[in-house]
This record gives structure tokens, sequence and C-alpha cells, in this order.
């Protein structure tokens, strides 16, 4: 059942698109509220290509370029060249170190003349490709611990390299593709274990840690007394409930304290701890954390960053100030607004009316993919399709949850709003080529 | 087979799927509560957001004018420049160009451009140089264009015409903290306030109506426009003017006759209270506290150990002396102790008291035959004597009753009390208490332990003001108004009676005493003038009527008690029928009232009445005016105090060079001060800043 050729708009889910042009106008109209400046000639400065608003602009012109070529393109070219797609990828990755140059603070960027890119933004395009392309393997059994472990080889084997680009945030990224594995098989005892890690990590760092030893212990031997008379009928509980308090205190006194030591990176302890309002006890007292803003002693810089973007948002009330009347985004109180704070200007300027009202196109779009995942009768276009989704949803959650105080600062962007030529492109189209592979769906793609 | 497995994976996935779905449902719920916390039930957010974002500028308006009775203002606005400096838009200046415009050196700038950054950041713009000087303004104002950076603001000032009346008009600074706190916050650092004189006693009618504007800044804190189109900004309304009944031209010349004296001298409109001029001497130039030297003139005058900002017409503490006799003679006509007939034989002393004091001027000859002839002669035996037959009337019981009989007839005079004149700093002079003398006399005394008070000494301590008003008392025959500067206020409100109304009530506290009282007082006042002690005054076709007074006094310098000049002093009024003026000077270790309070009294008259001065008091004028009666021991006072001041600076800093300039000073009068080149002040500023508390001395001598 191949499709017709000539009609590209057959089978094509134009819901999709109308959302991606609608997010797409909001990012522009945010990016210009806070970037312009009163008294900018208005048509030249938006086509001049020398403001933010107008770069957006033009790379929102690509992508819908580049969009339509993919979805003139054969859907079997995706699942075809997914593994070369992968590899590429790699090797951008890699290119990046003897060509990067760096940018606040970043060293993920290479610069080809005028333009520069980072690898570490499109190449989770290539993973989702190349997840799909893994998990729909005919002879593939994803049940069995070696599929899971090479899974999470090509998911985390990226994500290393974006860490020794010192791009965590883009990094973590990649953890959003085990959401496609949980959709594909992944026994549902891995996230939750992973969430009790999370869980137990956190508490380490907000509770004194003989205190959470104490409760840990308490916990333990209260499970112990109440499960006694199982433990005949299941010689192995016992062993489970001790081995499991011992490792948890083996991460609370232990591994903690040595992931923030040796592991992480200063700056990304001070946002965690910001995050969580506690002082940071790793600090070295030499370090002199440079205050933000004078005056204001012991600010860390993204601890003004937070309190800033909670202040832009806040201020904005139920209806919001209007686009150019929002004084925090407009006048640089946030920083970092037109990338990673890009919502304040959506807080500050259109209330929470807007804030829902975005919020709202962005669980439509997800559900949207969800319900085409659901309907594709090949696991590559399904897999693919979760693999969009919990990009979309890891950034949005993340980048949304550090603006409002949810979530530490990591630096990543906003969906199609935040300023950013590759990460408008990347994301587009992920998009595009979920409605040219749904457009097939019929097919089984291999 | 393989249909089932497919069925059952589908049914398996489709949990799946409803979880994921969960999940982000639950993770979209949790942002919107966050979202709906921060935006619509938390309130901080918005007033943090003005905070941030809106900066409250206070527009100043200008303060209100002040004018005298002819409508010439002698206290007015004009505007000075300071020079800005925004560090971060100077850029590829020629900085040896700009230094030898303004005359200074390439280390002082460097200095001043490093300071500002330290102070404002480089981005925002700080005082470079404040109020430059008018040809350095110029000069640079021409070149303006070739230092980017760099631009000058107004900045109002005060500004006097007749460069006069000092001590009347006060002067503004900014405020201090105990400014702040009274106002209850109003004044904010960086404000101006009337600080003494009527800029203080009429600050509020002078200030007028800050106004704001609210800008927007940015995250640097740059104003970079209005906010909300300026919909929420109030204007400034200016200050009101005020109209004093003060003579610019009358005042001009009693300072230039008490240049270089000290004491006090209040002439004053004795049908209104209206204060025609009022003179403390030293004097300063009101100027000299504005301007670029305003600060240092300022401490100087502070350690003056002459006193240049004490007001003595109001502050000054005198003995009356002889000046007081006719109060005293007008006090027994009114408790009709004497009648005006009433005569003394004098024979030079007063002897009733046993001890032959006081002593008088005059002997026999019938020179205290009555009323008349004794204010005419002065004659102390026969005041002495109408003061004690004032407080051992029999109607008394005792001394003690009596006296404060008589001390209530001083405070009608308005002795011993404060008048209420519209200025800040007014004392009440000293009309002491029984309890006074009952402490110091072992509670047994009678008329003759304070009979001296009957010829104006004593402990009867009294200011110029007070004299010049107990002078418009027996002009009216027993009322006054309260001598006071304002004549009316601009644009005059509701509020502004509280300031008007109490110069406007009439006081008839002596109208008790019978007209004849007053007439004889008043006859013999001009006899004084005719053919007693102060025939200086005399002026043709001007009847005038007199006192003079000259007291005696001591210091204790040095552990000793010396003898210095005495003061000089007179009181006047004229015309005898319907005056129109009532004077009071008071020239300290000057000399014979006649001497020198005399004549200056005739030449305020003679001015005031006649509007210019005879050719005599022309040549009169010059002489005083050059006449420097500073008295001789303020010098060794200055030297103490400076070397007192060295020495405290020494313990501190360990820095001897002023210790060693004091002593090694060959002569503590050699003038001004010419080792104190402009530099040394700055290095001490300096100083200051890194030792707090540490006042920097000045040190000059006189």
């Amino acid at each position: 059942m191949r499709p017709q050729q000539g009609t590209i708009s057959k089978g094509i889910d134009w819901s999709l698109f109308w959302i991606l042009t609608g997010l797409s106008t909001i990012g522009l109209l945010a990016i210009f509220a806070a970037t312009y400046r009163e008294g900018d000639p208005m048509l030249s400065s938006w086509i001049g290509f020398k403001t933010d608003y107008s770069k957006q602009l033009y790379f929102f012109l690509l992508s819908i370029f580049l969009g339509f070529i993919v979805l003139l393109a054969d859907s079997k070219f995706f699942s075809a060249t997914a593994n070369l797609g992968y590899a590429l990828g790699i090797v951008f990755l890699f290119l990046v170190f003897p060509f990067h140059s760096k940018i606040k603070g970043t060293e993920s960027i290479i610069r080809i003349g005028a333009f520069n890119f980072q690898p570490a933004e499109f190449v989770k395009l290539f993973v989702a490709l190349a997840l799909a392309k893994y998990l729909s393997l005919p002879d593939i059994d994803f049940r069995k611990t070696k599929a899971q472990l090479r899974a999470a080889v090509l998911v985390l084997f990226p994500a290393l390299l974006c860490i020794l680009q010192s791009e965590t945030g883009l990094a973590l990224v990649y953890t959003s593709f085990f959401l496609v594995m949980y959709r594909e098989g992944l026994p549902a005892s891995i996230p939750v274990i992973a969430m009790a890690a999370v869980v137990l990590v956190v508490a380490s760092i907000l509770v004194p840690p003989n205190a959470l030893a104490i409760i840990l212990t308490v916990i333990a031997l209260s499970l112990l007394y109440v499960l006694r008379r199982s433990f005949k009928r299941q010689r192995g509980l016992f062993t489970t409930i001790v081995v499991i308090w011992f490792l948890a205190i083996v991460v609370q006194r232990i591994a903690v304290p040595f992931l923030f030591k040796n592991v992480l990176q200063k700056h990304q302890i001070e946002r965690i701890y910001d995050l969580f309002g506690k002082d940071n006890p790793y600090r070295s007292s030499n370090d002199s954390i440079k205050p933000a803003v004078e005056g204001k002693k012991k600010e860390t810089g993204s601890s003004y960053n937070v309190r800033q973007s909670k202040i832009a948002i806040g201020s904005g009330r139920f209806f919001g100030k209007g686009l150019l009347s929002a004084t925090q985004t407009r006048y640089d109180f946030v920083p970092e607004q037109r990338t990673d704070f890009i919502f304040c200007t959506v807080g500050e300027g259109f209330g929470f009316l807007g804030s829902f009202l975005l919020l709202g196109l962005y669980l439509l779009l997800l559900f949207r993919i969800i319900l085409i995942a659901e309907r594709q009768r090949s696991t590559f276009s399904r897999a693919y399709a979760y693999g969009v989704m919990a990009v979309f949803f890891f950034h949005m959650v993340v980048n949304i949850g550090m603006t409002i105080g949810l979530m530490p600062v990591i630096g990543i962007p906003l969906p199609l709003i935040s300023y950013g030529g590759t990460s408008l492109v990347t994301f587009s189209l992920l998009i595009f080529i979920l409605m040219r592979l749904d457009a097939d769906r019929q097919m089984v793609l291999r | 087979m393989l249909a089932y497995v497919a069925r059952t994976m589908s049914v398996y996935h489709q949990a799946r799927s409803r979880t994921i779905q969960l999940l982000l449902l639950v993770a979209f719920a949790v942002i919107l509560f966050r979202l709906f916390y921060l935006q619509v039930i938390d309130g901080r957010y918005r007033q943090l957001a003005m905070d941030n974002a809106v900066y409250a500028k206070v527009i100043y308006p200008e303060r209100g004018i002040i004018y005298d009775r002819k409508g010439r203002a002698i206290l007015n606005n004009t505007i000075a420049y300071d020079l800005m400096v925004t560090p971060a838009e100077v850029r590829g200046i020629d900085t040896l160009e700009l230094c030898r415009l303004l005359e200074m050196d390439t280390a002082d700038f460097k200095k001043r451009l490093i300071d500002a950054i330290v102070k404002n950041t480089s981005v925002r713009p700080s005082v470079f140089r404040g109020l430059l000087p008018k040809d350095l303004q110029a000069r640079f104002e021409e070149n303006a264009w070739k230092f980017p950076g760099f631009n000058l603001v107004e900045r109002p000032l005060r500004y006097y015409p007749y460069n006069a009346a000092a001590h009347i008009l006060g002067y503004v600074r900014e405020v201090d903290a105990k400014d702040i706190e009274r106002s209850k916050n109003f004044y904010r650092q960086g404000d101006y306030i009337g600080k003494t004189g009527l800029e203080s006693y009429y600050e509020k009618v002078l200030m007028g109506q800050r106004g704001v504007q609210y800008m927007i800044k940015d995250n640097k804190n740059r104003l970079v426009g209005h906010y909300e189109n300026g919909d929420f900004d109030t204007a400034a309304s200016a200050g009101r003017g005020l109209h004093t009944h003060l003579d610019a031209e009358l005042q001009q010349l009693a300072e230039r006759l008490m240049s270089n004296k000290v004491g006090g001298l209040v002439a004053l409109d004795p049908k209104t209270g209206g204060i025609l001029a009022m003179v403390s001497g030293p004097n300063y130039n009101p100027s000299d506290l504005t301007g670029p030297n305003g600060s240092s003139n300022y401490s100087k005058m502070v350690l003056d150990v002459t006193g240049p900002m004490l007001n003595r017409a109001i502050a000054g503490r005198y003995e009356p002396g002889s000046t007081f006799k006719p109060l005293g003679g007008l006090v027994a006509l009114g408790e009709g102790v004497i009648s005006a007939g009433f005569g003394y034989p004098c024979g030079g002393r007063y002897n009733a008291c046993g001890h032959g004091k006081p002593a008088c001027t005059h002997a026999g000859g019938g020179h205290a035959a009555n009323m008349r002839l004794a204010i005419a002669n002065s004659c102390n035996s026969y005041f002495s004597h109408i003061y004690r037959m004032t407080v051992d009337q029999p109607k008394f019981k005792g001394v003690k009753q009596g006296y404060l009989h008589w001390k209530e007839y001083m405070n009608a005079f308005g002795l011993g009390v404060k008048l209420g004149v519209d200025l800040p700093g007014e004392i009440s002079g000293l009309i002491p208490d029984t309890s006074v003398y009952n402490r110091e006399n072992a509670n047994r005394w009678t008329s003759c332990t304070n009979l001296t008070l009957g010829i104006g000494q004593d402990k009867m301590l009294t200011t110029p003001l007070q004299m010049a008003n107990a002078m418009a008392i027996i002009c009216n025959k027993g009322f006054y108004y309260t001598p006071h500067l304002i004549e009316k206020i601009e644009a005059q409100t509701e509020q502004d009676t509280a300031y008007i109304n109490p110069y406007r009530r009439k006081h008839e506290v002596l109208t008790g005493i019978p007209d004849t009282a007053y007439r004889s007082v008043i006859e013999g006042m001009n006899d004084v003038v005719k053919f007693g002690t102060a025939r200086i005054a005399q002026i043709p076709g001007i009847e005038v009527c007199a006192k003079t007074g000259t007291a005696e006094n001591y210091t204790i310098l040095d552990g000793r008690r010396i003898k210095l000049p005495n003061n000089s002093m007179f009181v006047c009024f004229a015309p005898k029928e319907n005056p129109k003026i009532a004077i009071a000077v008071f020239v300290q270790n000057a000399g014979y009232g006649a001497t020198w309070a005399g004549p200056i009294s005739r030449m305020l008259l003679e001015k005031y009445l006649n509007d210019t001065l005879s050719v005599r008091s022309k040549a009169d004028s010059a002489r005083i005016a050059a006449a420097n009666l500073m008295p001789a021991y303020f010098k060794r006072l200055q030297q103490k105090e400076d070397s007192a001041r060295a020495r405290q600076w020494f313990k501190l800093t360990k820095d001897s060079s002023y210790l060693r300039r004091i002593t090694h000073a060959p002569n503590p009068s050699s003038t001004p001060d010419p080792g104190r080149p402009k530099q040394t002040s700055n290095e001490t500023f300096g100083l200051m800043a890194t030792r707090k508390k540490i006042v920097q001395p000045h040190f000059f001598f006189i």
C-alpha cells in the first residue's frame, strides 16, 4: 500500500501543523516583546535579520521549507536512514570537540562562518529515529535485559557526549526516551526504582543525614514487624528488605555526598540547593560567588534568575500586563529571557490566562501525538511518535518548571518558543517527520 | 496464537499509554497550580515588580522668594551647574584638555572618575564636580562636544541679591538623620531643608510641593522612560514667597555699621511690631554658604569662637544697664509709689543701703529733682531708690512678694520671656525668680540685695530684640505687637493664618500705667538727646528720644578674671510724637554707649526717616564701619580651641602636622591662614573616609 505520489496533503494530519504554527507565532511575539526597543522601525526590524525576532522569523520560514521537503519524502527514507543518521549525529557531537567555540559557558556550539549551531540540540532527532528503528527490529524481545541495555546505551551514549560538552541540560533530555521504552515494554519496576532513587536523593538533600538514617531504619524495622508472618512463606522477603535498607543508607550516606563532592560541578550544586531554598553545605569558604546584583549578598546567579523570573510571572496576575507593558521582561530584569526564560514574557504579558492557554496548546499537542502514536500499525512510527512526545514533554515541563521555581535551573529551551535557530528547526522537523510517517500509517515500516 | 499475543499486547500497551497520559495530566496540573498560586493568589509579586522597575523620581520645586517691605527680593533663586559624568560613555577624550579647562590635574581627574564609578557604577551619571564656577562652566559649555560622557546639570541655588540679612534669612542644607526622623520620613536623604532663620521657620511655606515622576528603570537602574505615560505623576508646585517688614537698604547700612563688631541690633516699627532691620555681629555674607566653597566656609564658621552663626539680636544676653531706666521709672509711676515730680537728693552715691553703692556720675545740683531730670541725667541713685520703693511697698508682705510683683511688670515689658519672633533660636533673657535670691542669701534678703536691678544690672539679662520691643511699648504707651518679620505670605491659605495671626494681636500689657507717666518718661528720653548723654543722636528736624547705656563686663581667661572694655548700648525711638521706628543697639566691649551704639542708631534713624544720610553721618558711617572692635581676647580663645582640637586630632590619627602648625605659629594674630592649600583638605577628606567619626579640624587664626 504505497501512498499516492503528487498530493502531499493526502493523509497528512494538519492539526499538528496548525499547533506548530501557533506555538511558533507565540514564540515570535514573545521574543519580540522581550527584545523590542521603543523607536525601532517596525517593518525593517522584522525583515532585516538583525534583531532576534527577525532571525527567529527566518528560521521559522526555514523550518516550514524543510518541513515541506520532509512531507514530500518517502516514509521509508526515515526508517532506512535511521542508523546512518544516528551515526552522523554522533560524528557531529564529536566534531564539536575540535571546532567548538565557547558561548556562555557551553562548549557545544559549532561555528561555520556567520552561523553557529548546536549539534546537541538536533541529535535528539536522530536518536528518536534510531531508537524507534531499534525497537521495531523484528527479532527484538524488549522484555529481555540485553535488549533493554542496548536501547539504554543507544540513548545514553549521546547524552554522555553532551555532558562532556558541559550541556548537562540537553543530556538530561535523553532520559525522556525511557518513556518510549516504557511504552514499548520496559518493566514498570525500572521507572519505579528510578523514582524511588530520585526521592531518596532529594530526601538526602533536604533531611539531615542522621535523621534520614533513623527514619529509613524505622521504616525498615516497622516493615519487618508488619511482615513478620510472611517470612516463612516468602524466604527472600526478609533479605530483600534488609538489602534495600542497606542500599538506601549507602546512597544517603556515601553516594549522594560523593556525587556532590566529586561529580557535579559547583554551579549545578548551587542550582539544586537554590531550588530547595537551602544553603549549599558543599560550598567551600574561599569560593567567591559573585553577587548578581549589588548589595544582595550571597545570592547566586541562578537564584537571582529564578527570583526575577518568579517576580515577572507573578506580577502578570490573572490577565497580564499586555505584551509591551511588561516591565520586568522588557527591561532585562530576567536574564536569558529570550532563550531559556522566555516563558516569563508570556507569564508577565498575558498573565495566568495566557499561561493557561499556552499550556493548553502544549497539552493538546502532546495528546494529539499520543493519539497519532496509538493509531500507527508499525512499531517504528509509534515509537518515534512517543519519542517526539517525550522530548516535547520533558523540555516543556523542565523549562516552565524552572521559571516558576519547581525545577532546578537547567538550560534547555521551551520547544518552538525559545529563541534559537537549531532548536526551532529541530522541534519543527520532529513534528514534520511525524506527520509524514502518520500519513503512511497503514504501511508497516521496518 | 499470534493474534492472541497481538491482542493481549495491545491491551497491555493500552494501559501503558493511559499511564503516560496520566503522567502528562499530573505534570500539567502541578504546573498550573503553581502558576495559579504565583499569579493569582500570591499578591507580593506585583509590588516586587514595581520596586524592580519603577523609580519614583522626586521633582523639587523652586523654593519661595523672600521680599523686603518695598517688594525687593532679598532672597532669590538662581541656577548653578553640576558637571556630571557617565563613566561608561567617556571614550576617546583629550583628558589633558579637559583638565586644563577645569583647572585640575590628571591625578585628580582620575580620582574623581574612579570615585564616580565606585559610588554610582559606570553606567549611571554621578557628580564629577559640583557647582562649577561661572567661568569654568562657560568654558566647558563651549567645548562640551569634545567630551562625550560629561554633561552639565542644572541645580537650583539660593541667591542673595543684597548679600545681607544672613542671620534673618538663614540657610538651607541637606537634611540630616534627625531632620528625617523629626519629619516622620517626609524628607529623604539628599533633600534640602531650611536650617535656621526664615528658611527654617517658614520651611513649609517656602519649600512648596514636591512632585513625583514615575520612571521605568531597567536592570542596571537606568531610567528608560515614563511609567504608564506619566498618568500617575504629580506636578511640583513652587514654594510661595514671603513679604517681610525688612528694609533692605536699612539692613545693609546696619550691617555695614556693625561690621567687625560683636553685638546685636534691632530696629522695628512700633506701630506694627514689624522688624525693619536686625543685625548680629560678627556677621557673614549669606552667599558664602552657597556655591563651591559653601561647605568649607560652613565648617570654618561653626568652629569660630566669635560665633558668626549666632544671632545675637535674639540670642545675645546683655545687661541692659542704664537703657533700662525708663522702664524702671514707668513701673514706679504705674504703681503710684512716686509721682512724676518725685525727686531724690543724690549726692553722687546711693547711701541708703549702707555701702554707698551704686555711685552716680553726677553729684547734687538737683540732677534728679524729678523723673524727667533723673532720666536725662541717668541718675543711678534715683532709679535704685525707686526700685526699692516699688518692691518695698507696704501693701506687700515683704520684699519677696514685692519682687514678684515687679517681675510681673518686667515680663509684661517682654523681659525674661520669649517674645515669639518668627525666627528660631530666640532666648528669654533673664529676670531671676525669687528662688535664686533665696538660695544665694540663705532665704534672707532685702531690696538692698538686688537694688542694682533698678539700673538694669544685677542678674538682669536682655536681648537687643527685647529692648527694642520695650521701646515700642513706651512709644505706644502700653501696648505692642509681637516683633516679627513676616508681613504677608503669597497666596495665603487657611493654614497660613497660624503664622500670621499671632502678629496681628495687640498686646495691651501696660496700658494701666497712666499716660502722664509715659509722657514724663518720653520727655526725659527726649531731654537725654537734647541735653544729656545722647546728644550724638540729635537729628535736625526730628525729635529723637533715646537712652544710652554702658555696662562693665568681665571674663575669665586662663584662670584670671580680666576686665573687658564696656558694652556700648543705645535705645531710641523717633519722632517723639507719632514714633515710626524704635531701635536697640548693643556693641560688646566697645566703650561708652554714646561713642558707638549712639551714632549707629542715629544713622539708622536718619536713613529710615529721611531716606538719606546727612553729610556728617556719611563721614561717621565710614569711620564706624571701618572700626574693628573685635575683642582681643577672642584671639586667645580661638588659639586655645584650635590647639585642643589639634591635640585631639593628633591623639586619634598620630598626624602631628596640625599640632606643629599651632605651636610654631609665631603670632596667633597672623591673619587668615596661608598655610592651608586646597590639596590638604582633599587629603584629610580621604582620611575622613577611612577613619569614621574623626572630624576634620579646621584651623584659622583671627
